[in-house]
């Protein structure tokens, strides 16, 4: 027998090492990725992709501000400029949360407690509370000098915790964060912070002696949105040089495996404790700020749906790449907005449903087939639901917008829905489409039209009814959706893992 | 003396309850090194299932069989139910990303967890569920029992705690004597030596889920006889459940049961003798305590690093 027939009896004999797709044993990192070298585009898509590689960072970072910066010239309500604000709050958060979970590789699922203890320090010392009254140059910095204290305290157990048990120590940590700030108005008898009441009359920031109002006769002021993104251009820069130091290089070993970094004599424990301490610095910044504009602090604001919110928002721009990072902030924050409203949000579904087939299945006979294939058994579905029974079909779609007459025609939506109908269809549609995961080639492609048509089915009539769980499902659905297709995100670099 | 025994019995109850969930944590963790943050959803659901089962065999008030039939089927229903959800979580959440980075099936578990609890609230509401146990065979669980001193202990209590032991020590015989049982024990101890002996380790991972969604499925039908559940109830519970198995030593069977209990216990307590607010926050101050200085838990071995 020569050495290569034993070898792949070897592999045969170990079905567990070799089931999926991946770098084979053996291979250097350099070797596993010159495949992805020859792959590369080539043509004109080439060429541009090989120039935008060339852009440095710093500009993508100048036009992104500007391009923020800009926005409230062309829109002149109070609503777009609060958004964008709000956006970059979650920016923020999200390259605070990278720098724990993209850099060090460790599971902080505490973050929301320090976003939240920012929120709670800078609310004590700028309100009647104490009678404090911080200049902004003090309050801010002191939280997230505090923020990252706290991160210290809570990152200690990692020195003798691994992984897992630290996702938990943190998640214990926001327990007890949660507890206390909703009990904060008795403790030992003394109203510390309000409790589930909250601390309100917050001072807004003041910037030389000038306070600035939150609002300008009700519309919200513009000048919030370009101190948050000043706050943002310095945190990126600081975190960006950070990360190019030799303690962002000893993070990024760290996360790679740490044994092999400990055995190479770097101070592993040191390290974790400064990336999660760097991570709650900047979420408690972020509170600081966030609290300056809303003037009070909620405990229940803190809760763990915004822990996902921005665990999704890293992993979907690509945990370990900053422009990612703010990337999939920006583009979750909008999506969650958008969402609030069922009249965009069908609009935007049909337009991304419309896109993502395109993109699956390129501008080909096939693409053609399913989407008219989908449409026409939309119209023949509608007319013999309603040929049979009148009320099948005569609901009015929620919400309105741009595309609602035509899905009038198009999905069932019946005037009064019966009770198994939500369940039923819903469950019926997350099995199909888990179904479709598993079968190939032209199966998937017959069984895609009416399984799109049934999503449409469920959109219309159990998830645009329901905006708030709604977006919530989406969030996690997504969460688990990048993880398994794309686990690299947007941005973010393919790992390759050397064995 | 009399609130002694009260909590006494309080704590059995929670503790059953929480072992329960223990054990589904312990199991899969004990084979694929996987923290699953979804099980306390999976039990969540199960909670909910049997509330539909209940229902759909004619509501608590004035059901088509007789009790004990009844108990029975919406126990079975959820423990079935449960067991299928956790086989397609695995298939579908946890398979392709075996051999990825270890924080990646955590990501992927949080996603399910969030996506379990959200759907869950979209379809059937936010508002708690309650089985009404309280009319179940007019009364029957709550009036009849016996007493320790002054202190009741009713049908109820004794059907949760009896149940949750017989379930115990059903998978401590399927673990110890069933040739699936070895495999299993075989697998947590090393899965690639494992694998080259010929077990189908993707076998012994669905048969992991298939139990230990099961009796999450039966933990959430015995907590919701006793407290109303809602669609967003998993978290803390599958936190208190976590916290169970690592007390006990994370993939011990027994150190499960043992650590269910020690947490019942010490909630209930702390709840009777110091403070109900503050209940939550004692008991995981101890639990991180406990974290720091026993990682390995009461019947867990430590963890050596090889290379």
């Amino acid at each position: 027998m020569d050495d290569e027939t034993r070898d792949s009896d070897f592999e045969q004999a170990v079905p567990a090492a070799s089931t999926t797709a991946g770098p084979a044993i053996g291979k250097d990192e350099w070797v596993a990725r010159s495949g992805e070298r020859r792959g590369g585009r080539t043509g004109w898509r080439g060429v541009l992709e090989a120039r935008l590689a060339r852009v440095p960072w710093w500009a993508w970072l100048i036009l992104f501000i500007g391009l923020v910066a800009l926005l409230p010239v062309g829109f002149e309500s109070g609503y777009v400029r609060r958004i964008a604000f709000n956006t970059v709050i979650f920016v923020l958060l999200a390259l605070g949360l990278n720098v724990v979970v993209g850099w060090g590789g460790l599971l902080d699922l505490g973050y929301a407690a320090f976003f939240g203890v920012g929120a709670y320090t800078y609310a004590l010392v700028s309100s009647d509370k104490f009678d404090l009254h911080l200049p902004i140059f003090l309050s801010i910095p002191l939280a997230a000098v505090v923020g990252g204290l706290v991160g210290l305290l809570v990152g200690l157990p990692s020195r003798r915790l691994s992984g897992d048990y630290l996702a938990i120590v943190t998640l214990f940590f926001f327990q007890i964060f949660l507890t206390a700030t909703n009990n904060s108005d008795n403790i030992f008898g003394d109203d510390l912070a309000g409790g589930p009441n909250g601390l309100i009359n917050i001072d807004p920031l003041s910037l030389f002696g000038h306070r600035l109002e939150i609002s300008h006769d009700g519309i919200f002021n513009v000048a919030y949105l370009y101190v948050a993104l000043a706050l943002f251009g310095l945190v990126y820069v600081a975190l960006r040089l950070a990360n190019d130091s030799r303690t962002g290089r000893a993070w990024r070993s760290l996360r790679e495996d740490p044994l092999a970094a400990e055995l190479m004599g770097m101070p592993v424990n040191w390290l974790k404790l400064t990336a999660f301490a760097c991570g709650a610095a900047v979420a408690a910044l972020t509170g600081s700020l966030a609290t300056a504009l809303d003037g009070s602090v909620f405990p229940q604001t803190f809760e763990f749906p915004l822990v996902i919110t921005i665990y999704t928002m890293v992993i979907l721009g690509g945990a370990g790449s900053q422009a990612g990072v703010v990337i999939g902030a920006v583009l979750i924050s909008v999506l969650l907005e958008v969402l609030r409203e069922p009249g965009d949000s069908r609009f935007l579904l049909y337009v991304a449903g419309a896109l993502a087939l395109l993109g699956a299945l390129k501008l080909s006979a096939r693409f053609a087939a399913v989407l008219g294939g989908t449409i026409v058994l939309g119209f023949l579905a509608h007319a013999v639901a309603g040929r049979i029974d009148e009320g099948w079909t005569s609901g009015v779609p929620n919400g309105g917008g741009r595309v609602a007459e035509w899905v009038d025609e198009w999905v069932i939506v019946p005037a009064d829905l019966a009770g198994w109908i939500p369940p039923a269809s819903y469950i019926g549609l997350v099995a199909i489409v888990l179904g479709l995961t598993l079968v190939r080639g032209r199966t998937r492609l017959v069984l895609l039209v009416p399984t799109l048509y049934l999503a449409a089915f469920v959109w219309e009539n159990v998830l645009l009814a329901k905006p708030e769980p709604t977006r919530f499902v989406i969030l996690g659905a997504l969460l688990v959706a990048v993880m398994i297709a794309r686990p690299e995100g947007l941005l973010g670099e393919k790992r390759v893992e050397i064995i | 003396m009399d609130t002694f025994i009260q909590l006494t019995l309080n704590g059995l109850t929670l503790g059953s309850v929480y072992a329960l969930i223990a054990l589904g944590y312990s199991l899969v963790y004990g084979i694929l090194k996987l923290l699953n943050f979804a099980h306390g959803d999976v039990f969540m659901v199960g909670s909910f299932i049997g509330y539909g089962a209940l229902q759909a065999l004619g509501g608590s008030a004035n059901p088509k069989v007789p009790l004990w039939l009844l108990l029975v089927l919406v126990t079975l229903a959820a423990m079935v139910g449960c067991a299928i959800l956790g086989v397609a979580i695995e298939r579908f959440a946890y398979r392709p990303l075996r051999n990825a980075p270890r924080i990646a099936p955590l990501i992927s578990a949080l996603g399910v967890s969030f996506f379990l609890a959200y759907s869950v609230q979209l379809l059937f509401g936010a508002e708690q569920r309650d089985y009404d146990a309280f009319a179940l065979g007019e009364g029957t669980l709550f009036f009849s029992g016996f007493d320790i001193g002054n202190v009741r202990v009713p049908l109820l209590r004794i059907i949760i705690i009896v149940a949750a032991f017989v379930l115990m020590v059903l998978l401590w015989l399927l673990v110890t004597k069933t040739r699936i049982g070895k495999a299993m024990r075989a697998t947590s101890h090393d899965r690639e030596a494992a694998a080259m002996m010929g077990i189908n380790i993707d076998r012994v991972i669905v048969f992991a889920f298939v139990l230990g969604s099961a009796l999450a499925g039966a933990a959430g039908v015995l907590f919701a006889l006793r407290a109303p559940t809602s669609a967003t109830i998993g978290f803390i519970i599958g936190l208190k459940g976590f916290t169970a198995a690592v007390i006990g030593g994370i993939g011990s069977i027994p150190g499960a049961m043992a650590g269910g209990l020690i947490l019942g216990f010490a909630e209930a307590f702390t709840q009777g003798y110091i403070s109900t607010r503050w209940s939550d926050l004692l008991v995981f101050a101890i639990l991180i305590a406990f974290m720091l200085f026993r990682p390995q838990g009461l019947f867990g071995r430590p963890d050596i690093n090889k290379v």
